[in-house]
């Protein structure tokens, strides 16, 4: 195989892994104040992902590392071309992670209300625009023969674009409810997992429409065995959610979303950025391409260590596997008289 | 202002932001990772105070240190598109090494080590932060390859078909000799920083319960940790000047004019003198008034006393004529290919003094606190709690002065910073980021203080047992819950 490709194959792995890990982070965010109905309750929804949210984003930083390395003019023409949304996106990570951070540092109410918003903001912002982003690039955008994107903001935001984006969000708050229903115990777990059969029946839905369109748009024939797939896993996690079966429903949300960006990267390829402008502008996997060179050092490193992220990455994991329920939470303030507990 | 200056300007607001906190992250980490390995090994009460509090205070900090990193990773492609296809094929390569080696290290052992007290054998949570200290050493060995490779291009060629520069020896440019100086220097200074942050908090909380006149003071507690804290101080800021200076010979040797600028020498001198202060004309062309040391820069230059240190307009003639008309005269300087030489000047003094001042005072701290016991005077206290801010602007004057003086190049000698810039970002977008981000920044700042003095008033925790991790009970609480 051409290390171009790997090297394609390697980037939609990294937001695979992305989507997958940071999606049930995100989708915790956002159903917070669905979920959950007093303070103790919140904080086992923040330490569900606790030990694990900071991970799971460096998934994305890799992948835009892995980008600038081994596809630098997708890399260039991407976020200087998708700029604002991209900024928003930004932001929006800032908020929520400090959200993490800071909430439980300052027992006061406006505080923690204020880390509250900032957290299912920061949440609900990325998981819509990191679709919206996905399906402007499989679907096309306006970039010249300089490589240049010669659109606006209002380019992105087409029916596909935001439905794209409606599917992600929708897929990501299911993957929370599902991820909440096996962390969690007590009551919200219930409540999750009752609310992760409706949510998945809605990102369903959308999901079909969007994946049936992207396969008329611009898809192959492994793209289609994909989000068949994929669409099949999502009905057997929201079949498995309704029975109760809560660590299948989570395996079925995981592999739904894998799956779906597996799809989108099959469907882009062999383009990375394709132009709506003239075919001959199209980014491809070749014309974006580091040097051979460059793409062997990247290989070698990629297959060195790799594994051991997975494997450290796996043992979090493993540590900090049983479920949190309302009296696992420290009842002391946790400002004050813990502090340095941290 | 046009798109170049505020990306210009985002760069330098973000990244000097950025680097405030980056230094005392990584120089904190390995200061409390040596607490909590002081007392596995020792079972001292003390060292796992010290270590739960500045662990507190190395966790508020870090998480600024974090968010405003992501922003880093992601603004070269937004602000600095063409720089990025010019230079992907080489610069792309340390900053996705970056991500795999250092970022996954840093974030996941920081979640182990937040949440595995009592959940982990005490070794093993020990040896969780020692490698968040180790990601934050791989984090700045490739990002500083990557910068090196800006100030001083190799292992690359210039292919004309694609017009960008490619890789062709990796090794060539993860042992750049540029960056085996800086990476020392660096990280060197990262440690001082650290160190005098936490000598800075303890001299505070030292001076506070020592007017208490309760019975049971820790006021021996916090001297002790001023002490480790000046000790690192005042050994990291010797390694400072040791690597700063021969970082000096090999940007003489590879950037000359930043040398000359530095100096503000306009005319070559052999052998040169070292000007610590100078009053000149406004433009900086004329001196009035200056204090010199004979011979001392062509020391710093160099390694001889008499050595020949090249002076600007000698140098501007060699740069036009190796790489033609500087293409942005007109828009970034006063000549051609000459960084603006007052803030070049003054920022490499700045740099310099302050660390000297951070080094001299964490020197008479040690000295003064020898004894032990309850050493008088609240001058000393003072003064350590100052050396911490000395230390943070040396680093932003350092980075200030070494980006500014390569100036107008972004990559010496291949591209300068106004060919860098996104052809396709509007000043609208360029207004909307910078805004966004420095006022978003500037509120981050308020709340990180505010946090942070409030939990350096409260002090050292109270001793108190961890749980056992072998305690295997479902039901009892976290030891620690966010």
């Amino acid at each position: 195989m051409e290390l171009t490709t790997v090297w394609f194959a390697l980037i939609a792995v990294l937001w695979i892994g992305y989507f997958t890990l940071e999606g049930f982070d995100f989708g915790v965010g956002m159903l917070l104040p669905v979920i959950a109905r007093n303070d103790t309750e919140r904080r086992v929804l923040y330490n569900t992902v606790g030990p694990v949210w900071d991970g799971n984003e460096v998934w994305v930083l890799v992948a835009g590392g892995a980008t600038f390395a081994a596809f630098p003019e997708w890399y260039a023409t991407l976020f200087s071309g998708f700029y604002l949304p991209l900024l928003l996106i930004l932001l929006a990570l800032i908020i929520r992670n400090l959200a993490f951070e800071y909430r439980a540092k300052k027992d006061d109410d406006t505080w923690r209300r204020n880390w509250d918003l900032s957290l299912t903001v920061g949440s609900f912002v990325p998981a819509l625009l990191w679709g919206v982003a996905f399906a402007n690039i499989v679907a096309g955008v306006p970039i010249d023969t300089h490589k240049e994107f010669t659109g606006t903001l209002f380019t992105l935001l087409n029916p596909y674009g935001l439905l794209g984006g409606v599917v992600t969000l929708l897929l990501f708050a299911t993957h929370g409810a599902m991820f909440i229903a096996l962390k969690t115990d007590g009551e919200i777990r219930h409540r999750a997992r009752a609310l992760s059969v409706q949510l998945g029946l809605g990102a369903a839905v959308a999901a079909v429409v969007f994946l049936v369109w992207t396969q008329a748009k611009t898809g192959s024939a492994s793209s289609a065995v994909a989000f068949v797939l994929a669409a099949a896993a999502l009905v057997s996690g929201i079949f498995a959610a309704w029975k109760g079966r809560e660590g299948w429903a989570f395996v079925g949300t995981f592999v739904t979303i894998a799956l779906s960006v597996a799809g989108l990267f099959l469907a882009l390829f062999p383009n990375v950025m394709p132009s709506t402008t003239s075919d001959a502008f199209s980014l491809t996997t070749t014309n974006a391409s580091a040097t051979g060179y460059t793409l062997t050092v990247m290989t070698w490193v990629a297959a060195v260590f790799t594994p051991f992220v997975l494997l450290y990455q796996g043992w979090t994991y493993w540590v900090f596997r049983k479920r949190i329920a309302t009296h696992h939470i420290p009842t002391t303030k946790p400002a004050l008289e813990t502090a340095g507990a941290r | 202002m046009d798109v170049t200056d505020i990306a210009r300007w985002q760069f330098g607001i973000i990244t000097v932001y950025h680097f405030l906190f980056v230094p005392i992250t990584i120089g904190t980490s390995a200061i409390v990772a040596a607490f909590q390995t002081a007392w596995v090994r020792t079972g001292r009460e003390e060292y796992l105070r010290l270590t739960k509090f500045f662990g507190k205070l190395f966790l508020i900090n870090f998480a600024i240190g974090v968010v405003t990193g992501i922003v880093q990773e992601f603004q070269f492609g937004m602000n600095w598109s063409d720089y990025s296809r010019f230079v992907g094929d080489i610069f792309g390569a340390p900053l996705a090494i970056e991500g795999l080696l250092a970022f996954f290290l840093e974030s996941t052992f920081l979640g182990l080590w937040i949440f595995g007290w009592g959940k982990l054998p005490r070794n093993v949570h020990a040896a969780t932060i020692w490698m968040v200290h180790i990601g934050t050493l791989f984090s700045s060995y490739f990002i500083l390859a990557a910068n090196s490779w800006m100030q001083h291009p190799v292992g690359y060629k210039y292919d004309a078909a694609t017009g960008r520069a490619e890789l062709t020896d990796f090794w060539a440019v993860m042992f750049n000799k540029v960056q085996l100086v800086t990476f020392p220097h660096v990280v060197l200074a990262a440690y001082m920083t650290g160190g005098a942050f936490v000598m800075g908090v303890a001299a505070y909380l030292h001076l506070k319960e020592r007017r208490q006149v309760a019975t049971e003071s820790d006021a021996p507690l916090y001297l002790k940790a001023v002490r480790i804290g000046a000790a690192v101080t005042l050994f990291a800021g010797l390694g400072v000047a040791i690597s700063g200076d021969l970082q000096g010979k090999v940007m003489t040797e590879v950037q000359p004019m930043k040398m000359a600028a530095a100096e503000a020498l306009y005319d070559t001198e052999k052998p040169a003198s070292f000007s610590v202060f100078t009053w000149g004309t406004p433009d900086g062309k004329q001196e009035k008034f200056a204090i010199k040391v004979p011979r001392l820069l062509s020391f710093l230059a160099t390694g001889s006393t008499s050595g020949k240190v090249q002076g600007i307009n000698q140098l501007r003639d060699q740069y036009k004529s190796k790489y033609g008309e500087d293409p942005g005269a007109k828009y970034y300087s006063p000549g051609d290919y000459t960084p603006i030489i007052p803030v070049t000047y003054w920022s490499f003094r700045f740099m310099i003094g302050l660390g000297v001042f951070a080094a001299a005072g964490a020197a008479l701290i040690l000295l003064v606190t020898r004894n032990g016991g309850r050493p008088k005077g609240t001058w000393w206290p003072r003064l350590a709690i100052a050396l911490p801010i000395a230390t943070v602007l040396a680093n932003s004057w350092g980075w200030l002065f070494t980006e500014m003086g390569r100036q107008p190049w972004a990559v010496f000698g291949l591209m300068t910073t106004q060919q860098a810039v996104s052809p396709g970002v509007s000043v609208f977008e360029a207004w909307v980021s910078i805004i966004a981000l420095t006022l978003l920044y500037a509120v981050l700042a308020v709340v990180e203080f505010g946090l942070m003095w409030r939990y350096i008033k409260l002090g050292a925790p109270a001793y108190e047992e961890p749980p056992d991790h072998a305690d295997t009970d479902d039901d009892r609480p976290l030891a620690f819950a966010y």
